[in-house]
């Protein structure tokens, strides 16, 4: 059973995906330059973000991560839902 | 560091041509000389995209980002 | 451990239903310099390379797959509704004999993915000149395949997946100035 996309699905997805992408960015620099206080308080105020916009986006639109790293389901497993992303 | 004074995202030359060759001449080759090729290690505190352009760029870096478009469009016309 | 994320990293879009792009974007999936290719390279030098290096090595790994995933998406996108006749007329009509519209680890000639893509020579220097050269393929064949794709949609996401393979070039040659350990002396210009 497929949940329903609306636009504040898609918008709020976009907002993850970039703040997501920023974390990606800073994960690979901080691989190579692990000294860099400045880039390391950046990164964890953007997990910290990122956690919120989740926070907002999976009672929705159900749990994002696997094997536990979010929530199952308020009353029934979620993760095999549909959509999957190369679908929507 | 402004990129725009120090190097140049794209380069071309112009292959020889032998007045036997079968089809008429490319003219310029192109290739493109991204931006990591002129540093060796990114310095800290480089100027950034938001989160919003960096996804969209690809790049979280303003540096980095090299905007890539067919060198040979206009010919096909 | 892997963990799955379900959302791509980037919003992959498709303007035209135009199956024989599919045929083109396959080498990213399943070819020499594509995704899966350096997936597997990246994840498999790790185990044997110094200790500096093996979160970079993991983390650009782990992120290829989330490419492989992207490639994935548009092909599905593009495949997903033809007709045999449609595969056929696009030029996919061995692959479809063969696999309906599932999706396959070859390239755009039909050449499956092999081990022979990779390499991992245990010698840190010659396994990070080979993901630098791995990432240069890589950007390069993702202009060839803007440059043969005129849907705009598809491009965006061709021009990201251009970009991360710069980013990537840029952290494995920082890699080899770790390795090369001349202590504070990291040259930035």
């Amino acid at each position: 059973m497929n949940k329903k996309l609306d636009d504040e699905y898609y918008q709020l997805l976009e907002q993850i995906q970039a703040a997501d992408f920023v974390l990606v960015e800073l994960t690979l620099y901080l691989d190579t330059h692990p000294n860099d206080q400045q880039a390391l308080q950046q990164f964890n105020q953007f997990h910290e973000y990122s956690q919120q916009l989740k926070s907002v986006f999976e009672p929705k639109y159900g749990p994002l991560l696997g094997f536990g790293n979010s929530p199952g389901g308020e009353n029934k497993w979620e993760w095999g839902q549909g959509p999957w992303p190369w679908q929507v | 560091m402004t990129r725009e004074k120090t190097f140049t995202l794209v380069k071309s030359y112009k292959p020889f041509h032998s007045k036997f060759d079968p089809c008429p001449p490319i003219g310029r080759k192109y290739y493109r000389t991204p931006p990591n090729l002129y540093i060796n290690f990114q310095p800290p505190n480089m100027e950034q995209f938001t989160p919003e352009e960096a996804l969209k760029y690809g790049t979280l870096w303003k540096f980095f980002y090299d905007f890539y478009d067919n060198p040979y469009r206009e010919r096909e016309t | 451990m892997w963990v799955y994320e379900k959302k791509l990293q980037y919003p992959v879009k498709v303007r035209d239903c135009n199956p024989r792009l599919a045929k083109y974007l396959i080498e990213q999936y399943g070819g020499a310099d594509g995704e899966l290719a350096a997936a597997l390279r990246y994840l498999n030098q790790r185990y044997t390379i110094p200790e500096k290096v093996i979160g970079l090595l993991t983390d650009i790994g782990t992120e290829e797959f989330a490419h492989l995933e992207m490639i994935a998406t548009m092909i599905y996108k593009l495949t997903k509704d033809a007709t045999p006749q449609q595969m056929a007329a696009a030029g996919l009509g061995d692959h479809y004999v063969n696999h309906d519209s599932a999706l396959y680890y070859h390239d755009a000639a039909g050449n499956p993915w092999t081990a022979t893509y990779i390499q991992a020579k245990g010698d840190p220097i010659a396994d990070l000149y080979e993901d630098i050269a791995a990432e240069e393929k890589a950007r390069a064949t993702y202009q060839w395949l803007i440059d043969i794709s005129d849907d705009p949609d598809i491009n965006d996401s061709l021009r990201f997946l251009r970009e991360r393979e710069i980013v990537h070039s840029m952290r494995f040659r920082e890699a080899v100035e770790i390795l090369k350990e001349e202590k504070g002396k990291k040259k930035f210009f």
